[in-house]
């Protein structure tokens, strides 16, 4: 990318400006792909619409095994062609936002975690963020580092996971065992951290639950290696291979402006080729001290957002590899009695400790009155979380912006035109999580 | 015992230092911007929430609407919101993000119980149309103009706003036994 500075011309929009800033140390992933192979463009307006009984509309789902849980599609045919696609969303739907007016601040965390139950620390992060902010609490130097280091490997994980249902969904079934395997080597390392492989709850208010065990430094450069030799396995099983690339090349294609006004964020917003990634765009934790690019496509097709997830796996690792390197020392969360239980053996020898453990376990904290918004980027783009404090241990209203729920608005934008065969891959492409879209 | 918990912020001062705030508070009449920790907060009026939208849309370049939700007030109807603003049970919270000014801001409007209606913003943003389906469902809010408003996490036939805060919990009953009591 270039960075001249002589370039000034009055056409330039403070847009293309902010796609340069950005786009600094960024890869573009595929500048000169030929044009799709064999892509079909229907466009149907009015009259050329054929009559009802010429099209079907069929159900796809919600317990087809290519909608990633329970997403439901109607779908109106001609022919083999989609005409139009409608997702139906809600059967997951768990009153979670309902569930957390009931719950404390201190176990909300285990409440949201459940949400987007492939990067659930992407939850608790941004859960937690927006009660500190309310707070007013600043978490030491050791917790930011480590929830980012926990942050990046549940990155890895999730797209670890997306190689392998996409690759299922397309039909190479040979990638979703590898998938899966690489994968259960990072959930077993997050095991042996958080002590749980899902569902972890460890990113609290306040910093995290617990210190990094010893030896996480080795065990971690171990994973890592084992990661970065599966995605060269993967590189060289799909990258070039015609089959894949028949598949997914041109496969769902969606522009910068559709994506931006139907709300989409992360890989899909990123395989238009606008280059938005809130780790750089907006740094949170300590992402600003760290380098890594921001991975973009091109042509915002299925083999776009599909590399973009292969590579942003070795970005991952990158900032990971800095993290071992530079992991301060020092407290792992705020010392602040208020927010932070006492360490067990305290309970034992001090009256204030035993207290303070139990109102925070009954009562929780309170929360000043307030209300905040606060924004991470998830594997699958903004998870957002509005959070609306009275003053009491239990907030008004916690709300996610969850970044599947409005990505998933994306496919009536890439599904029409394309085969149903084709539909599935675009679905497994936008890499919905059920949990998160209907909460 | 008293203050274990009790953690005691000073309220943040109300300034408007952000000039797309500035902007919206100057064109509608009405509307009162704050700074709510950091963030660049406008309350518009309700009948102004279209027009405010559009126009950050079409003048201030806020290319996404990141997301549109509401607030049940019911329990603090008594709340403090800022001067200029008469609290109503619901509020209707939306956030927008501008990619070229890298900058948010969200709007908020008071909706009353009586009357709860807001125009759809879905015509301006396209990707509000799921959140406000949502928030029909789950707080019974009507957007006027919304292409497709019906309930999208909900069955179809169901009664009733979940996420009220008078919906009653676990009215459907459950086919627990009942605690047999002591032996």
């Amino acid at each position: 990318m270039s960075t001249s500075t002589h370039d000034h011309d009055a056409s330039t929009t403070e847009t293309d400006r902010l796609l340069r800033q950005t786009s600094e140390g960024a890869q573009v992933l595929r500048r000169d792909t030929p044009a799709q192979p064999g892509a079909r463009e229907i466009v149907l307006t009015g009259d050329s619409w054929p009559d009802d009984d010429e099209t079907m509309i069929i159900n796809m789902g919600p317990a087809h095994p290519s909608t990633h849980g329970v997403l439901r599609v109607m779908m109106e045919l001609d022919g083999e062609t989609v005409l139009r696609a409608k997702p139906v969303i809600g059967y997951l739907h768990t009153g979670m936002e309902k569930q957390a007016e009931q719950l404390t601040y201190v176990q909300g965390g285990t409440n949201v975690t459940r949400m987007d139950y492939l990067s659930p620390m992407s939850n608790e992060l941004v859960f937690s963020l927006a009660v500190e902010q309310l707070l007013g609490i600043e978490v030491p130097e050791r917790a930011v580092w480590a929830r980012m280091y926990l942050v990046e490997l549940q990155r890895m994980a999730s797209h670890l996971l997306f190689q392998a249902t996409n690759g299922m969904d397309i039909g190479a079934l040979s990638m979703m065992i590898y998938g899966w395997r690489e994968r259960e080597e990072v959930l077993r390392l997050v095991e042996s951290i958080t002590g749980l492989r899902m569902n972890n709850n460890f990113i609290r208010v306040g910093g995290i639950a617990a210190d990094l065990p010893d030896g996480w430094q080795q065990h971690t450069l171990d994973v890592l290696e084992l990661v970065e030799h599966g995605v060269s396995q993967y590189e060289t099983l799909l990258v070039e291979n015609p089959i894949w690339q028949e598949r997914t090349v041109g496969v769902g294609t969606i522009t910068t402006d559709e994506a931006l006004a139907l709300g989409a964020t992360g890989p899909i917003l990123r395989s238009t080729g606008f280059p938005w990634d809130l780790r750089k765009a907006q740094p949170y934790l300590a992402y600003d001290d760290v380098e890594f690019d921001v991975c973009y496509g091109s042509n915002g097709d299925c083999y776009d957002r599909f590399l973009i997830r292969l590579y942003e796996i070795l970005e991952s690792v990158k900032i990971i590899r800095q993290c071992i390197e530079r992991m301060p020392g020092g407290d792992y969360r705020v010392q602040d009695r208020k927010v932070t239980p006492p360490p067990r053996a305290r309970i034992d020898e001090s009256m204030e400790a035993l207290i303070h453990h139990f109102k925070l376990f009954t009562e929780g904290f309170k929360v000043p009155v307030g209300e905040t918004y606060s924004v991470v980027e998830s594997p699958r783009g903004e998870i957002g979380c509005y959070i609306v404090s009275d003053g009491t241990p239990k907030p008004v209203r916690m709300h996610i912006r969850g970044p599947s729920f409005y990505n998933l608005q994306s496919m009536a934008a890439m599904v029409p035109g394309s085969f149903v065969a084709d539909a599935v891959a675009i679905i497994s492409s936008i890499d919905p999580i059920l949990g998160e879209v209907d909460r | 015992m008293d203050d274990t918990t009790e953690i005691v912020v000073e309220a943040e001062p109300l300034v408007v230092a952000e000039p797309v705030a500035a902007a919206v508070v100057e064109r509608f009449a009405g509307s009162v911007a704050v700074d709510s920790l950091g963030q660049s907060v406008v309350h518009v009026p309700r009948d102004a929430w279209r027009d405010v939208v559009a126009y950050l849309r079409t003048e201030e370049r806020f290319t996404q609407c990141s997301d549109v939700t509401a607030v049940d007030h019911l329990v603090d109807a008594e709340r403090i919101v800022v001067d200029g603003v008469t609290p109503e049970r619901f509020e209707v919270v939306a956030n927008f993000l501008s990619h070229p000014r890298n900058r948010r801001i969200r709007l908020i409007a008071q909706v009353p119980a009586d009357d709860p209606r807001i125009a759809s913003i879905t015509p301006e943003y396209p990707g509000a149309g799921f959140p406000e389906r949502e928030v029909y469902d789950l707080l019974g809010i009507v957007f006027d103009g919304h292409p497709d408003l019906t309930r999208i996490l909900m069955p179809d036939d169901w009664e009733g706003h979940p996420l009220r805060k008078d919906d009653v919990d676990a009215r459907i009953p459950v086919t627990f036994k009942a605690d047999p009591g002591p032996r």
